[in-house]
């Protein structure tokens, strides 16, 4: 008897940068740039410890977390599984309930049909829910090349866009800005695209939300058409969920009468039911909150209530392409909550800006190479910024195991890499391993090195500046341990004396 | 409360139990103290230790840097090497990390599935020497005499990977004349990260810094983990700052007794 031997599943295509990070330098020197920016590390200090102390409070009061994750991972794996199928089911529940679905390969093409609806509409802009998406797509850039406004409406999208600066965190974009770096933005930025903010603007915090909410209502009050991307698409249902803490995503949700929401295509949830476990473990792994103030569902058009008009775009750029990958298409559980960043002492020192993609910290380290593939020179050197301490599987609410997954991309690193010194190096670290012969000779010339040395401290080495510039280096010993055993125990592997 | 995963017990009475020492190749070359002390306190607590001289790594760098692929004759030599004990004791988080938890998906992808049985075999009898001294032996006071001020860093792998839990500080607390200070933020990771510390230098120095600066802040003699790879990141950068603070493996403190003291 034959079997039809099992053929992969065909990758989709990868991603294709988007503009404003091609060229980026690799991660090391991103990082350098950060770490000198003393008040930048101030802030993401105390943010970030302040996120992750309120996380592991509201996570230590559930008595059942594990199998939270457990369920949550389960939900998103049983969508990914049978993704085409659940998508087909999302498109059909969708559409009975009066939305449109479009369909999405790549961000051009997706840019391209919200385009096509803003000019349909005969408007020159759009309110705008806070995406990760639409920041992948750089939607905003090609609206406005378009000449249509896009007005980002959460309060630190809005500090990122006014000062036309980058998100640097994936919940809270403006996490590298401090209150009174806010309060000379809002000053000099409102006025030239909307109402003022008062000029006796001070940097307490309800100030300057105050001045927020009244920039923004006007814009909230004006526009026709608002985009949003989706935490959750439940197929069986034909809903869309996004979850937000200011009320500013409602405001978009329900007042303009044109509601576009771009949509990865692993959002989808096979039911209603799954947002069970996911709606308990998004708020406390993002905010750290028990249950965000906002959670805004809708399905499809209701006469009289909320948009009249409603177009969901599924977008695939790269997703399928990762899909392929049976260990790296866990990334796509992915919820987008940020509890990595927030424990990881990488992105705590660095920010988000050096990881060159909307997706930074250790998420971004594993999906950018994944959805980007690894030819560039960021995107080679994202799985290589981690120092793989596993904080940040640990943090994940749906158990992406993210340090097998960079090790996993360095492999794939090495591999595209051909012959390096690296790889030469490393082969040469085998060789040396493969024989204990030959470990026990390069033990008598480290030995030989440390009774020469003595207790010498050795303070620079060349070629080791990389280590030695801030640490010393360890002294060999006099002996192996190997050697001492020997001349202690005898040929070894006899038992040691009692 | 202790804290932790906790690792099989062995059905055998421990004198009965066959006992191989992984040195580890960092410890065997660098730090030959660790291992010692390793076979020092095993010893007085009643287990016979071998020492296979054909050990020699469990690869990890390699795996870690991208090259697992070229780590796989070091997998097979490993279970080779090893599977014939009952128990594999090693004074290293990390490398028993690797074995664990590395080992079999090297074996996995190279599909070889006689070595994937064997792995499955011999990985779960290695130990950390924590969880052989708490788990297998059932013993917390090791008879150690220490009397120093000493701060403890908890290493990621033993931490995130094995979960060890508290087992080195329930160790620790048992010795007498110790002064076990708390380090601040303990869990957070030093910086060392193997091939990490010199790709991404610059972080790398600065997560180790602010480890030193609070190992700094407990006014500890003596800095004590169960890595010495972590110990070399975060003593070389004490040294540097000549802090005057000593590093020292578990073993090492473990195995001390008032004659070595005096």
């Amino acid at each position: 008897m034959t079997t039809t031997p099992v053929r992969p599943p065909v990758p989709g295509p990868l991603q294709e940068t988007a503009p404003t990070f091609i060229g980026m330098p690799k991660f090391p020197k991103g990082a350098r740039e950060a770490l000198a920016n003393t008040q930048q590390r101030r802030n993401l200090r105390h943010a970030t410890h302040t996120i992750r102390g309120k996380r592991a409070r509201v996570v230590a009061e559930v008595p059942h977390w594990e199998d939270l994750r457990l369920a949550g991972a389960a939900a998103k794996d049983e969508a990914l599984h049978h993704l085409a199928d659940y998508l087909v089911e999302l498109e059909a529940s969708l559409t009975a309930n009066g939305a449109t679905v479009h369909w999405a390969r790549d961000a051009a093409e997706a840019n391209a049909i919200v385009l096509e609806i803003v000019r349909a509409k005969e408007v020159d802009e759009v309110v705008k829910v806070k995406s990760m998406v639409t920041q992948e797509i750089e939607l905003n850039e090609a609206l406005e090349e378009a000449g249509v406004n896009a007005w980002e409406t959460d309060l630190a999208e809005l500090i990122v866009q006014l000062g036309h600066d980058r998100p640097s965190h994936i919940l809270v974009p403006a996490i590298h800005r401090n209150r009174s770096e806010i309060r000379e933005i809002f000053l000099r930025e409102m006025a030239e695209v909307g109402r003022p903010a008062p000029d006796d603007l001070t940097d307490d915090p309800a100030r300057l939300a105050e001045a927020a909410r009244l920039h923004l209502r006007e814009k909230f009050l004006r526009a026709r058409v608002a985009v949003s991307g989706a935490n959750f698409a439940i197929a069986d249902t034909g809903t869309l969920v996004v979850v937000e803490s200011e009320g500013n995503g409602r405001m978009c949700l329900t007042l303009p009468e044109t509601l576009v929401s771009v949509v990865g295509i692993e959002k989808v949830l096979p039911t209603f039911e799954d947002l069970g476990p996911l709606l308990q473990l998004l708020p406390r792994s993002s905010t750290g909150e028990r249950m965000n103030p906002y959670t805004t569902m809708w399905s499809g058009v209701h006469e009289g209530d909320g948009p009249q008009e409603v177009h969901v775009i599924l977008l695939d750029n790269g997703r399928s392409h990762v899909l392929g990958d049976r260990l790296g298409r866990q990334a796509l559980r992915c919820i987008r909550c940020s509890a990595c960043l927030n424990v990881c002492p990488v992105y705590e020192r660095t920010g988000g800006h050096a990881y060159g993609s909307v997706y930074p910290g250790p998420i971004g380290a594993v999906l950018n190479p994944q959805l980007r593939g690894t030819a560039s020179e960021i995107d080679k050197s994202l799985p290589f910024a981690s120092s793989l301490c596993g904080a940040c599987f640990d943090a994940c609410p749906v158990r992406i195991n993210i340090p097998e997954l960079l090790v996993e991309l360095r492999a794939q690193v090495a591999e595209e890499g051909g012959r390096t010194a690296e790889s030469a190096a490393m082969r040469a670290t085998a060789w040396l391993f493969s024989d204990p012969r030959r470990l026990t000779a390069a033990q008598k010339a480290a030995t030989l090195a440390g009774r020469v040395l003595g207790d010498r401290t050795i303070r620079s080495v060349p070629g080791l500046g990389a280590w030695t510039n801030a640490r010393d280096i360890p002294t060999p010993p006099k002996e192996s341990f190997r050697q001492w055993w020997a001349r202690e125990r005898g040929s070894g592997t006899e038992r040691s004396p009692r | 409360m202790s804290t932790g995963t906790s690792r099989p017990a062995l059905d055998a009475p421990v004198s009965q139990l066959r006992v191989a020492l992984f040195a580890t190749c960092f410890n065997d070359t660098m730090w030959p103290e660790t291992p010692k002390a390793t076979v020092r306190l095993l010893e007085r607590l009643g287990v016979t230790v071998e020492f296979p001289t054909e050990q020699t790594c469990c690869g990890q760098m390699l795996t870690n840097t991208g090259y697992g692929r070229d780590a796989l004759p070091l997998v097979r030599r490993f279970v080779d090497v090893f599977g014939e004990y009952d128990a594999v004791v090693a004074p290293s988080g990390s490398c028993v990390g690797s074995v664990r938890e590395q080992h079999p998906g090297i074996a996995e992808h190279a599909s070889d599935g006689a070595l994937a049985g064997r792995v499955a075999e011999v990985a779960p009898k290695v130990y950390e020497l924590s969880e052989f001294l708490v788990d297998v032996l059932g013993v917390v006071d090791v008879g150690a005499y220490f009397p120093h001020r000493v701060t403890y860093h908890p290493t990621c792998h033993s931490l995130r990977m094995l979960r060890v839990g508290d087992r080195p500080l329930r160790l620790l607390r048992a010795v007498r004349g110790i002064d076990l200070v708390e380090l601040p933020e303990a869990q957070e990771c030093c910086g060392f990260g193997g091939t990490f510390a010199v790709k991404n230098a610059d972080v790398s120095i600065a997560m180790g810094s602010d480890k030193a600066r609070h190992v700094v802040e407990t006014g500890a003699e003596v800095l004590v983990a169960g890595d010495n790879s972590c110990l070399a990141h975060i003593g070389g950068i004490l040294g540097r700052q000549r802090s005057g603070v000593r590093r020292m493996h578990l073993a090492e403190i473990l195995a001390s007794t008032e004659e070595d003291q005096s």
